[in-house]
């Protein structure tokens, strides 16, 4: 009885000692973490002035990162030949995100149709994956000769860039369906409508909201690459004079600003992914946290 | 976890609810049951052939026979979710053709929506019939209190053990209060501690209810101890072999002890005797197919 009095105070001690040691390693942990992120950055930008500086490499091809930073300010206060930046910015935006919103939604849809129903999907599978097999973006060329300049075309490469990454995603969200989960509804008495409301739709979400982030830089991608292509405004059109007047640097920070918008948006499709699938057991493997 | 006596103490006896205890339209009849599956082949296999078996209401029938011999096909057939190929069911005198009513259905794996909560797992069914979700909210909340898990409403199924889904499925398929109670291997994955707690606990559940249930399992100790009848199937293509009545007294109170009962061990073991045959014969027609 004695020894177990005594002892109570000392094991409490310790494990506030073992506390305060996990918290220490966490910390210390966490510091050389970015650290090391620190470093890296430091690495690869200082070796690229360094290198462009020296004259190793020819900063005229291939840029310095103080002339990109010159370049960026000058895109935002100067603004380029086309209007401000923050225009085109809002244009290519709006292309990517018209086009993200309906390759989503079609790719939705007919994902859930094919995967639903065996006898379509037989039938039209094959096509889908000769049209996937096709380099898509060529399409850019004919929908800017069959439409012109204007937005439509630029939406229309995005849409279906982003439709066949979302498509496949719903579609194989359908198929890996739990059949039992339909079977107990069916005997539940749920009709059709009712076991893709409550089974097959939640259950492919999953699937979905995956590829979201994926179909977002595909869309920004073909908003781009169609500005490149022929365009009066937008941020594909400021990288392709730029690339007419040899200025990498301008390059450079269009990419800049179009990683920026996507990474937001990247933010923003986490937002609603964690509130869509609040329900999921957290995450088993670090890799998503890259 | 709860035990039997708590929920005695909760008292689950329902009221305002029919069951199926004495009540013709849980008769379940089973007449020459054949199914036949198309392989993706072409070829033709046999599940079971010429199955004919009674469920009177209210009884509690369990299914025992070797890997792979049609029992979770004959479910299937009654349940309505398939057709047969020959032979019929008949469920309290109509034949089966559509999905059956008043059906419940519990599998091995729990079938519970990953992406709904506890709460919105069991009301599932009364919504599913129409009813308002006010009231269905209230009858879910009573049964997640007669199977224990009050409190755990707002819960996500992954965040539950394997015992405490498997009360909420259970929660799920009583909700509509059923005629007949289709279980396929229900509690087959789980520990054998909580395997018996839900054994005592579904017989509690069952006494208060009646249902006519088909219970498949592996387990013929679970199968005397929880069923009124328990029918041998043999190896593939299924067919019934032997249909044992099984006389012990209920109610059975606990499965654990009813277990080193005299009148138990006789039974099962005059059923394992039927039994053993069966289960030889599958595996050798298994490792037969792997050689």
């Amino acid at each position: 009885m004695t020894s177990i009095t005594h002892n109570a105070p000392l094991v409490q001690e310790q494990e506030a000692e073992l506390k305060a040691a996990a918290h220490r390693a966490v910390t210390l942990r966490n510091t050389w973490i970015w650290i090391g992120r620190i470093m890296l950055a430091v690495v690869v930008l200082g070796g690229w002035q360094w290198f462009t500086a020296v004259g190793w490499v020819d900063k005229f091809f291939f840029g310095q990162p103080t002339e990109v930073w010159n370049s960026l300010v000058k895109l935002f206060t100067d603004g380029t030949a086309f209007g401000s930046i923050w225009e085109n910015l809002w244009i290519t935006v709006q292309e990517a995100l018209l086009g993200f919103l309906g390759g989503t939604l079609a790719g939705v849809i007919l994902g859930i149709l094919l995967g639903s129903n065996r006898y379509l999907s037989d039938v039209v599978g094959p096509y889908i994956r000769i049209v996937n097999s096709i380099p898509r973006i060529v399409l850019g060329s004919i929908f800017i000769v069959a439409f012109g300049l204007g937005m439509g075309p630029k939406v229309l490469l995005a849409a279906v860039l982003v439709f066949f990454v979302v498509f496949f995603n719903a579609f194989q969200g359908v198929r890996e369906v739990d059949q039992n989960l339909v079977s107990n509804v069916r005997v539940l008495g749920a009709s059709p409508l009712q076991v893709a409301m409550h089974v097959t739709i939640p259950s492919a979400m999953t699937w979905i909201i995956a590829s979201l982030h994926t179909a977002f830089g595909f869309a920004i991608i073909g908003a781009l690459v169609a500005e490149v292509l022929g365009a009066q405004h937008g941020v594909g059109l400021i990288i392709s004079q730029a690339q007419g007047t040899f200025d990498p640097n301008t390059v450079f920070a269009c990419m800049v600003i179009i990683a920026v918008v996507t990474l937001g948006a990247e933010y923003l499709i986490s937002l609603l992914e964690s509130t869509l699938l609040k329900w999921r057991p957290p995450s088993r493997s670090e890799a998503q946290a890259i | 976890m709860t035990t039997v006596s708590e929920l005695q103490r909760r008292g689950g006896t329902p009221t305002d609810q029919g069951g199926g205890g004495g009540d013709d339209r849980a008769r379940i009849e089973i007449h020459g049951l054949t199914k036949r599956y198309l392989t993706p082949k072409g070829e033709t296999f046999t599940a079971i052939r010429d199955v004919s078996l009674t469920v009177e209401p209210g009884e509690f029938c369990a299914i025992v026979g070797p890997t792979g011999c049609g029992k979770s096909t004959t479910l299937a057939q009654v349940s309505g979710l398939e057709h047969p190929s020959a032979g019929s069911v008949t469920v309290g005198g109509n034949i089966v053709e559509g999905i059956t009513n008043g059906v419940s259905y519990m599998f091995q794996a729990d079938a519970l929506f990953p992406w709904k909560t506890v709460l919105n797992n069991v009301l599932i069914g009364p919504v599913l019939l129409g009813t308002p979700r006010k009231e269905a909210t209230k009858l879910a909340m009573d049964w997640l209190r007669r199977v224990g898990l009050a409190g755990f409403e707002d819960r996500y199924p992954h965040q539950l053990s394997g015992g405490m889904r498997k009360r909420v499925a259970m929660a799920a398929a009583l909700i509509n209060n059923p005629r007949i109670l289709l279980m396929d291997e229900p509690f087959g994955a789980l520990d054998v501690q909580t395997k018996a707690i839900m054994q005592n606990e579904l017989l509690q559940l069952w006494e208060g209810l009646r249902p006519s249930v088909l219970f498949i399992t592996h387990d013929l100790d679970e199968a005397v101890a929880l069923a009124d009848k328990v029918v041998i199937m043999t190896s593939s293509p299924g067919s019934i072999k032997n249909v044992f009545n099984i006389d012990l007294p209920r109610p059975r109170g606990d499965v654990q002890q009813i277990r080193h009962e005299k009148r138990f061990l006789e039974l099962q073991g005059q059923i394992w005797s039927s039994l053993k045959d069966e289960v030889d014969r599958a595996y050798k027609q298994t490792a037969g197919v792997s050689a």
